[in-house]
């Protein structure tokens, strides 16, 4: 953890919310890219529930991660309309150019599925670091792998 | 200075909208871009429209490397290129549809209110005004509205019942967890027209007496959420929202609440937990969450469509609405053209086209050019169907009788080279990972379902998706044996050992 301070701060701006534990491991995990062990207690004290509580609510959400994932964060959508369009052999083929199964990350490189992300009429998809991009293949995700860290 | 419409919704902007616009703003000509939402011709993206004395010129789709040769062919005064598509009006993919609900997406500036009220905004908001809530209540039945999110409960029965609940605090939760691929209908409608949406939520509010709206919008649409919150500040600076909506006394807020990944959410007391910041777990009922919905209290829960068709209900009268449709499913509902499709998107009809018409008049077949095999509408849980039953008229009795749901209106196409059974095993596999664990049968009948698929052993599939049925806690655990049902049922053949 570096930064213990930050963290209380950000969860004492969630604590009067009504239901605001979700809305705070989102503030979380958008400031140090995870969920740090370190601010179950936290989040516990301030919400009044048990560490429990909240480890219960972190691991049950896909998007709650516990550790730091790789530089470049890699979704592929695993859901029935980008199958349709070749998205279980495209999977494979991300999978062999990362050396990465889905779910796994090295420092460059996280590999996360996603159940669709709305843009079904332009499938399969794939998104790179928040940026969706439709009618993906292997030589344009190849393309948008090469200029690292620029995409 | 010509007005240019670029859009601004997730399948535009993934497909380089945000270019196109830089690129067009730069030409050395007068030019005004406006970023309208979409008009959901998904196929034609980036759709950019001219505006001319003639109405909307449309272009698409549009690259970077297009506008260059569109200037010179002179689009700018709706000049014919070979991206030409016409006036957007007369495109058939839009002209064919009864665009209700989804009048102004596409049309509009999605966080102008200017544009908004020129365009019939506010209208059924400032006829709620006028009547009681039991009265609004009774246009929205009379209306036939019926739940779009996929278990098409009538909407006003649901209105009725919170209404008739004595509580000190009443909510109205609008599910935007659209999470059945295949569909994007609500995160058009939220891209494109939020405070349709918006206004929606406020004559609920007045009907059923409750003051506070949450939106629990899935972590998915990162555009939507910042377009609903841009949303929410422009109706609490108009008087729109607040203590005092429009000065009538009246009070309403609305804050969205971002889920977190969970396929189940979308299911509504699970949804309810999230929002109170639990784990999605689905509780029993009863309790109705129309009784004891969020925090304990009567809670009005409906999906982005049903809530924005309320705006035009009370607009134009209950009537008007049940004009449309047949049989029981009374209005217009969005249908998602997706998958191996080659003209995706989203069109918006009167209950009753047939299946046929939707994929192949609107749709045109599949994109790949080869014969489709199946076809999947209603989400994940959805049946699986075959060419054999493109006369299915889409409405809710006709799909229900056919074994089939028509859910949300998703329809995802498959050609020839679709494998069911690696379908029939992905709908138990999906179950598994998105099942919240609460009854036994979704959770460990999942994880059984992928193995009996895999050991080849059908007839225990079979009692396993009879078990499923009977005794899972809601429609996730329900319903998974639909699609897996349909698969072995249709394409026999795919599941003998290759």
């Amino acid at each position: 953890m570096t930064d213990l301070d930050e963290a209380k701060e950000i969860i004492g701006r969630y604590i009067n919310i009504q239901g605001g534990l979700l809305e705070c491991l989102h503030a979380l995990q958008h400031v140090f890219g995870y969920v740090p062990k370190e601010t179950v207690d936290i989040m516990a004290e301030g919400f009044n529930i048990s560490r429990a509580e909240v480890h219960g609510v972190i691991s049950y959400y896909h998007d709650f991660k516990t550790a730091p994932g790789g530089r470049t964060i890699v979704r592929i959508c695993q859901a029935e309309s980008c199958q349709a369009m070749g998205s279980r052999q495209l999977t494979e083929q991300v999978k062999a150019l990362l050396g990465l199964d889905v779910g796994e990350n090295n420092d460059e490189y996280s590999l996360e599925a996603v159940y669709c992300f709305g843009n079904c009429a332009l499938s399969p998809n794939i998104e790179i670091n928040g940026k969706l991009y439709p009618r993906a293949s292997k030589d344009n995700f190849e393309k948008l792998l090469k200029p690292e860290g620029q995409q | 200075m010509k007005n240019i419409y670029v859009p601004r919704d997730t399948a535009s902007l993934s497909m380089g909208a945000d270019d196109v616009a830089k690129a067009i703003a730069a030409l050395p000509a007068e030019v005004n871009v406006i970023r309208n939402g979409t008009w959901g011709m998904t196929y034609l993206e980036p759709l950019v429209e001219v505006e001319t004395e003639r109405g909307r010129v449309a272009y698409g789709p549009v690259t970077v490397s297009d506008v260059d040769s569109l200037y010179q062919a002179g689009f700018l005064d709706g000049a014919n290129h070979e991206l030409c598509q016409g006036l957007t009006k007369d495109i058939e993919y839009l002209k064919n549809q009864e665009r209700l609900t989804f009048s102004r997406c596409g049309l509009i500036d999605p966080l102008s209110i200017d544009d908004y009220i020129k365009n019939g905004g506010f209208e059924g908001l400032s006829r709620a005004l006028k009547l009681s809530g039991q009265e609004i209540i009774d246009d929205v039945m009379t209306s036939g509205l019926r739940g779009r999110g996929g278990a098409a409960f009538p909407t006003g029965i649901k209105w009725n019942t919170v209404y008739e609940t004595k509580a000190d605090q009443k909510y109205i939760c609008c599910n935007a967890d659209e999470g059945d691929s295949g569909t994007f209908s609500d995160r058009i409608l939220m891209e494109s027209d939020p405070f349709c949406l918006m206004e929606g939520m406020i004559i609920a509010g007045i009907a059923v007496g409750a003051t506070k709206g949450y939106i629990y919008l899935r972590s998915e649409y990162p555009l939507c959420k910042e377009i609903l919150n841009g949303a929410i500040s422009i109706l609490n600076e108009h008087n729109f929202l607040g203590d005092d909506i429009c000065g009538s006394g009246k009070t309403f807020d609305i804050e969205v609440r971002i889920g977190a990944g969970s396929y189940v959410c979308g299911e509504e007391t699970a949804m309810l937990e999230s929002l109170e910041g639990k784990r999605g777990m689905v509780r029993a009922k009863p309790p109705l969450p129309a009784h004891e919905g969020l925090f304990g209290k009567p809670t009005v829960i409906n999906n982005v469509i049903s809530l924005a068709s309320v705006p035009i209900i009370l607009a134009r009268g209950g009537e008007y609405y049940k004009d449309f449709g047949i049989g029981r499913s009374r209005g217009t509902i969005a249908f998602q053209l997706a998958g191996n499709i080659r003209r995706g998107g989203l069109v918006e009809k009167a209950f009753g086209i047939t299946l046929d018409d939707m994929i192949n008049k609107f749709g045109g077949g599949t994109y790949s050019g080869k014969p489709i095999k199946a076809v999947q509408v209603g989400g994940p849980l959805g049946a699986y169907l075959t060419p054999d039953n493109f006369d299915l008229p889409l409405e809710y009795e006709a799909f229900s009788k056919a074994g089939a749901v028509l859910g949300h209106g998703g329809i995802v196409v498959f050609d020839e080279t679709a494998d069911m059974k690696a379908q029939a095993k992905f709908a138990f596999e999906f179950c598994m990972i998105e099942s919240c664990g609460k009854c036994t049968p979704c959770r460990i009948g999942s994880i059984r379902g992928v193995e009996q698929i895999e050991a080849g052993n059908y007839e225990l599939v079979e009692e396993l998706c009879e078990l499923m049925d009977t005794s899972s806690l809601c429609a996730m655990g329900g319903m998974t044996p639909i699609p897996v049902k349909s698969a072995m049922k249709y394409w026999p053949e795919d599941f003998k050992d290759k």
